[in-house]
């Protein structure tokens, strides 16, 4: 493509962004526009083929198997988005195409927490009448027991560990197995049977997001078997398990203990929902586009091989959408290692890179992603763009990095490793195009893979070996929990969770002011101060050049021929399995 | 004969014992090789958010301190005796033959095995008796009719048979004849033999013949040059001397000849098939051992990779040792007196 | 007519390097109850011609022409269905090396059963009874048994044995043996040679017997055709070739022959150079580049191919020197040496 095309598309891009950074502080731009005109991107921002029918069956495919369909024991996002047909959570994000769902409303609760004590305490009221697939009554203390149960690790080792930090557990809580009988009353107490306060160690003001993740759907202790509750998961959501096969698939019919008055944000459409697992993945695009097949419930988006079949035929890139997902694709600049600790060295990469090559190593604009310039992308609210080192058409500017080299000492530039993911090949891709583009400048990569499952533990965050082994640069990757500043950020520039034991996505982040920041925005309780909080954080990295910014990542996607209400929710980067339906 | 079969029976107990050995080993060396510890083992199994406590309390549960004889030996006994392993909810018990318990599905091995089993032993069985026909018939008239537009021709398709990937075969079998022309179901549509036959023939047809396509060049190719030979040995200018018909000559004769080796060479294929249908049941999303493999080894998930090695290792075995009786049966200058 | 009438039998091969001419021209018969002796070396063509009289050469490889009359039917025209009927039923072939010939996967007795039911109709334990005649008559000890043995399981010459029970199953009247002893011992040899003998005396049956050694002959034929390049250059009975031969061939192929019965004084007397190439036969007399009186004829050898002419009371041979020459060389060279 030519570079007044990508010139052109880059404007329009920063216009989108901009218009969406514009519209990101509490207002709703249209949402309820619909159409049934099949056009690239018709379920971008807008509903396509809106209806309300009832009926059919929904077919989705998976091409591995999600990590569980148990609550307390998962951390897809597309287990996020599947895992609400079958529970409710005590909040949720609206359910609406566009940045309307950044909005966050009650769903098990009537609605948001309230927080007292200096947002140190957190008081849920759940809606009344609630029953399980069985009849039973939901109450407060199963949403108890369901929190306690997701921090038993050894049992429920995936999912997120905020509850597991952040609340006030008693001393020698190892989770609800092996504490069974321990009083929690420090960390959750229930006053009735309709009422849960969650005590926290410290000030958190975005409570609201942990009460929305899968954690906070109810688990009636009297059934709860472990390891095995996944076989049979009972239902709060309008759909409940007909069947469960490990590995191979289940079947959802109608919950009809499921009271549809009791929740705006659920249209329960298709009478059944079939999902089958480990299928192979081109085999998943050929049928999604001979409509043998609904959805790809990953939402990773289309293999390579279809990829090019559907931008080049105009009927299929009809069908297809494109969303930016809150995926951000970088490269950490390690000041521990030499002559990183030069902030004119690491200004060098930033001046020095290509980050078109980068864009092309993921796959591209469709499949690979936006050129990004700071850290947050477009879809978390109150993001900013901003580029602090422009390079002529994003393709790095030598003068200016050679000019840095020589500034941080090293004029002819100086050698040092770059880390990647193995099993990764578009991380290999991207380390090679920064060996290539940096050759150019004098600074010598060499590539170093390692295997992803002790990426962070054992290699690239792992601080001593970063030290030992020279490793300047690490391929990295970061997909936010939800989409807020919190989510986005703590887990990528606060200094504080990089451990000497290793494990932490950040490996290279480490200014004092910056956590102040966070630690901050982490009590602010009025939104548009929090959001300029954020900004101001990403501004601060940017300054220090210890993030290379590569991509906000994109997927491509095909809708299924015989679908209603397809969007793509912006808080999980796919479509919205929730509000599917049969024509 | 019967002091033979016993003989080849242990050996064949003692190479299961090797394999379980070697396999067993290498799964343990390699990754402390490359600077594992238990506790970076143990990680594998309590996700992303783990603290240190509990990683050291499931490398504990799992053994992983104990010298690699001792879990060698934990494992080996659970094959006969079962074994129990200590989560957090209780005790689960891993009844024998117990092949390894998957602390990431939480289930023991061996049920999934027995599950999916009967799976690739359908595509095997299919594809096998297609391939073998296929490929006599074409490999024989090739061999008669050597050197003409026939056989170039019948060589020809083989070759690329042969060279064209099965993932590459199997998806566009699948994307034309399944969803363009809707005249086979497509993949995943698998439907157990006892539950119903017909179907399951039918969901299993397309993989039959893209495998048996795959194979049967091969078998044709070995077959024609088995029987180029065959015909020009002296026994068939005697039954031709006989007055035999030509026909006779060729398949009574002729092909009893060059069949053995060829049917050598099938219980070989057969046996690795069992344990290494991995495309083709990747490609066509049946749920049988390959698949478990892949899943075994996407996840790093040892004891599914364990379980499978050691099926297919069986299978293997096995099939070397029937074809071993079958030759002493069918060939009778190798019985032994 | 003969029983067995070969007239002017060609059989070339077309090749890549060439046209093989294996027999060129070939003529003689054969009554039943007499045996004729096919004497020659590799690639003489001997085997070639039984195996045109069998018609057992691949349709499309070889170009047949001339004539072959068994008991009146003609052979060479014949179709492919009329003389596989024959075959195995009227005319009958033993090999040179039994255990490559007989199917090593069935048992002797099947394929000996197989043999018979091709041309009879009957049911297995009739052939099966058969069989073991047949076993039994062949000198096979104990049939019943052996008839479940498998060719490998039999020591040389019981296995030549088996074969020849085989190739008489359906009691042909014309047996062709291809060097039936050439694989076998000395002694057994003697045991064979007799064996045949004594069916061809009860079965009134026409036997050829081909081979390259004269020893084999001096026992059983009647006559003997000596070949050489595909064609016969000598052919007369045993008698006359042992003890008057006429073609230098014959007489380089008796001093090549240890004989049991002379001193071993004199060296053996090898034919010099080699065998001809069958695609660039030599001009004229085939044999005249390995001929030591070739230059006694004048150039003739070098020219013209000799006739197969008739020197008296049947003898035959085919060569350009005159019967004095001939008679001189034998005197003088020839004859103090043998």
């Amino acid at each position: 493509m030519n570079a007044r095309r990508k010139t052109v598309i880059a404007a329009l891009s920063a216009l989108a962004l901009a218009l969406t950074a514009c519209g990101g502080s509490g207002g709703s731009t249209s949402n309820s526009g619909s159409s049934s005109k099949a056009e690239f991107n018709a379920a971008m921002n807008k509903v396509f083929n809106a209806s309300d029918k009832k009926g059919g069956t929904i077919k989705y495919a998976d091409e591995s198997a999600p990590d569980s369909v148990d609550p307390g024991d998962t951390y897809y996002g597309s287990q996020w988005d599947m895992i609400r047909n079958w529970g409710r959570s005590l909040t949720m994000f609206k359910v609406a195409p566009g940045d309307a769902s950044n909005e966050l409303v009650g769903d098990l609760a009537d609605g948001l927490g309230k927080a007292s004590d200096n947002a140190k305490t957190w008081t849920y009221k759940l809606r009344s009448g609630l029953k399980y697939e069985d009849g039973t009554p939901i109450t407060s203390k199963d949403v108890k027991y369901a929190v306690e149960r997701s921090t038993a690790k050894e049992v429920h080792p995936d999912g997120p560990a905020y509850f597991d930090t952040m609340l006030n557990w008693p001393a020698g809580w190892k989770g609800a197995y092996l504490s069974k009988g321990m009083n929690t009353d420090s960390a959750i107490t229930t006053p009735d049977d309709l009422t849960i306060v969650f005590h926290l160690k410290a000030p958190f003001a975005g409570f609201d997001y942990l009460a929305m993740t899968p954690q906070t759907i109810p688990v009636p202790q009297a059934k709860d078997t472990g390891a095995k509750y996944k076989e049979h998961v009972i239902s709060s959501g309008p759909y409940k398990f007909d069947s469960y096969q490990d590995a191979k698939g289940y079947v959802l019919v109608r919950n009809d203990q499921w009271d549809q008055s009791t929740d705006a944000n659920r249209k329960a459409l298709p009478d059944r929902i079939e999902m089958s697992m480990n299928v192979n993945a081109e085999d998943i695009d050929n049928r999604i586009i001979a409509g043998d097949l609904d959805v790809a419930v990953t939402g990773v988006g289309v293999t390579p091989a279809t990829q090019t079949r559907v931008l080049s035929d105009p009927n299929l890139k009809a069908r297809a959408d494109n969303p930016t997902l809150g995926r951000f694709q970088y490269v950490s600049i390690n000041p521990t290692v030499k002559p990183f600790d030069n902030i004119e060295c690491r200004k060098a990469v930033m001046y020095g890179m290509d980050k078109t090559a980068y864009q092309t190593a993921y796959g591209g604009e469709f499949a690979g992603g936006e050129l990004a310039s700071n850290l947050m992308p477009p879809v978390i609210p109150g993001q900013q763009k901003f580029n602090m080192y422009e390079t002529p058409d994003s393709k790095g500017d030598e003068a200016k990095a050679k000019d840095a080299l020589t500034k941080c000492g090293f004029p002819n530039g100086f050698s040092t490793n770059i880390t990647f993911r193995t099993e990764r090949p578009k991380e290999k891709a991207a380390a090679e195009a920064f060996q290539q583009s940096l050759a150019k400048i004098g600074i010598k990569l060499t590539p170093k893979g390692f295997p992803r499952k002790d990426y962070f533990s054992t290699y690239a965050g792992n601080p001593p070996y970063v030290v030992k082994n020279n490793l300047g640069l690490v391929v990295n990757s970061w997909g936010a929990d939800w989409n807020d500043g919190f989510g986005f950020l703590s887990q990528i520039v606060d200094s504080r969770v990089i451990r000497d034991t290793g494990g932490s996505s950040n490996t290279s982040v480490r200014i004092p002011e910056v956590d102040k920041l966070l630690d901050q925005a982490s009590v602010e309780l009025d939104k548009s101060k929090r959001e300029a909080l954020w900004v101001e954080i990403d501004k601060k990295v940017m300054e220090q050049a210890v993030i290379y910014p590569g991509l906000w990542a994109k997927t491509l996607m095909v809708r299924g021929q015989n679908l209603t209400n397809v969007f793509v929710n912006d808080q999980y980067g796919m479509y919205d399995y929730l509000s599917l339906g049969k024509p | 004969m019967i002091a033979y079969i016993i003989r080849r029976l242990l050996a064949a107990a003692g190479t299961l014992f090797v394999v379980s050995v070697l396999t067993f080993g290498i799964f343990y060396m390699f990754p402390r090789l490359a600077g594992a510890t238990p506790e970076t083992l143990a990680s594998r199994y309590v996700g992303r958010s783990a603290t240190a406590e509990t990683v050291k309390a499931t490398a504990n549960a799992l053994g992983f301190y104990d010298p690699v004889t001792v879990q060698y030996w934990h494992w080996a006994k659970g094959i006969f005796v079962g074994a129990d392993y200590n989560l957090g909810t209780g005790v689960e018990h891993c009844p024998a033959p117990c092949l390894g318990y998957s602390f990431i599905s939480r289930t023991p091995v061996w049920p999934d095995l027995l599950d999916r089993f009967p799976v690739t032993l359908s595509l095997a069985i299919g594809a096998s008796v297609l391939w073998l026909a296929g490929g006599l018939a074409v490999g024989v008239l090739s061999a008669l009719r050597r050197g003409t537009v026939l056989d170039r021709t019948a060589m020809m398709v083989a070759l690329a048979g042969v060279s064209m990937p099965i993932f590459w075969t199997g998806l566009m079998a699948l994307s034309f004849f399944s969803y363009r022309w809707g005249l086979f179901p497509g993949g995943g549509s698998y439907v157990a033999f006892t539950e119903n036959p017909i179907r399951w023939a039918y969901a299993l047809m397309l993989p039959w013949i893209t495998l048996a396509f795959l194979f049967s060049a091969q078998y044709a190719r070995l077959t024609r040059a088995g029987m180029l030979e065959t015909m020009n040995e002296d026994f068939i200018r005697t039954a031709r001397a006989k007055g035999l018909v030509e026909r006779d000559v060729v398949v009574k004769h002729g092909l009893r000849a060059a069949l053995t080796p060829i049917l050598t060479i099938f219980g070989l294929d057969f046996g690795l098939l069992i344990g290494g249908a991995v495309l083709t049941e990747n490609v066509f999303s049946l749920n049988g051992l390959g698949k478990y493999a892949v899943i075994g080894i996407s996840d790093q998930d040892m004891p599914k990779i364990m379980g499978v090695t050691l099926v297919a290792a069986f299978f293997i075995v096995l099939s070397n040792l029937v074809v071993d009786l079958l030759y002493a049966f069918v060939d009778p200058r190798v019985r032994l007196k | 007519m003969s029983f067995l009438e070969v007239k002017d039998l060609r059989v070339h091969f077309p090749t890549d390097d060439g046209l093989v001419k294996s027999v060129d021209g070939l003529s003689f018969h054969l009554d039943r109850g007499k045996t004729l002796g096919i004497v020659g070396e590799s690639g003489s063509g001997k085997s070639v011609t039984s195996l045109s009289i069998m018609g057992l050469h691949k349709a499309g490889t070889a170009r047949i022409s001339g004539e072959i009359f068994l008991d009146g039917q003609e052979l060479v025209g014949a179709t492919p269905d009329e003389v596989r009927a024959l075959r195995g039923k009227r005319m009958a072939m033993i090999f040179q090396d039994p255990l490559s010939a007989m199917h090593p996967f069935y048992t002797v007795g099947h394929q000996i059963i197989e043999a018979y039911r091709v041309h009879n109709q009957v049911s297995k334990q009739v052939a099966r009874k058969h069989a073991i005649e047949m076993l039994d008559r062949v000198g096979i000890p104990q049939p019943d048994r052996r008839v479940d043995a498998y060719p490998h399981q039999f020591s040389g010459g019981m296995r030549q044995r088996a074969m020849i029970a085989m190739a008489l199953s359906c009691d042909p009247d014309l047996l062709i043996a291809d060097e039936p002893t050439t694989a076998l011992d000395v002694t057994v040899q003697a045991q064979i040679l007799d064996l045949i003998r004594d069916l061809q005396r009860e079965f009134n049956s026409a036997v050829i017997i081909i081979t390259h050694d004269l020893g084999v002959v001096a026992e059983l034929a009647d006559d003997i055709q000596v070949m050489y390049a595909g064609r016969a250059i000598e052919y007369g009975t045993a008698e006359d070739i042992f003890d008057r031969p006429q073609h230098p061939y014959t007489w380089g192929l008796l001093g090549s022959m240890p004989r049991i019965d002379q001193e071993r004084t004199e060296r053996l007397i090898p034919i010099k150079g080699t065998p001809p190439s069958l695609i660039n036969v030599p001009s004229g007399c085939a044999f005249h580049p390995r001929c030591n009186y070739a230059s006694l004829t004048g150039g003739a050898s070098e020219s013209e191919v000799p006739e197969l002419l008739d020197i008296g009371d049947g003898h035959r041979v085919a060569c350009h020197l005159t019967a004095e020459q001939r008679r001189k060389s034998w005197e003088t060279d020839i004859k103090p040496k043998l």
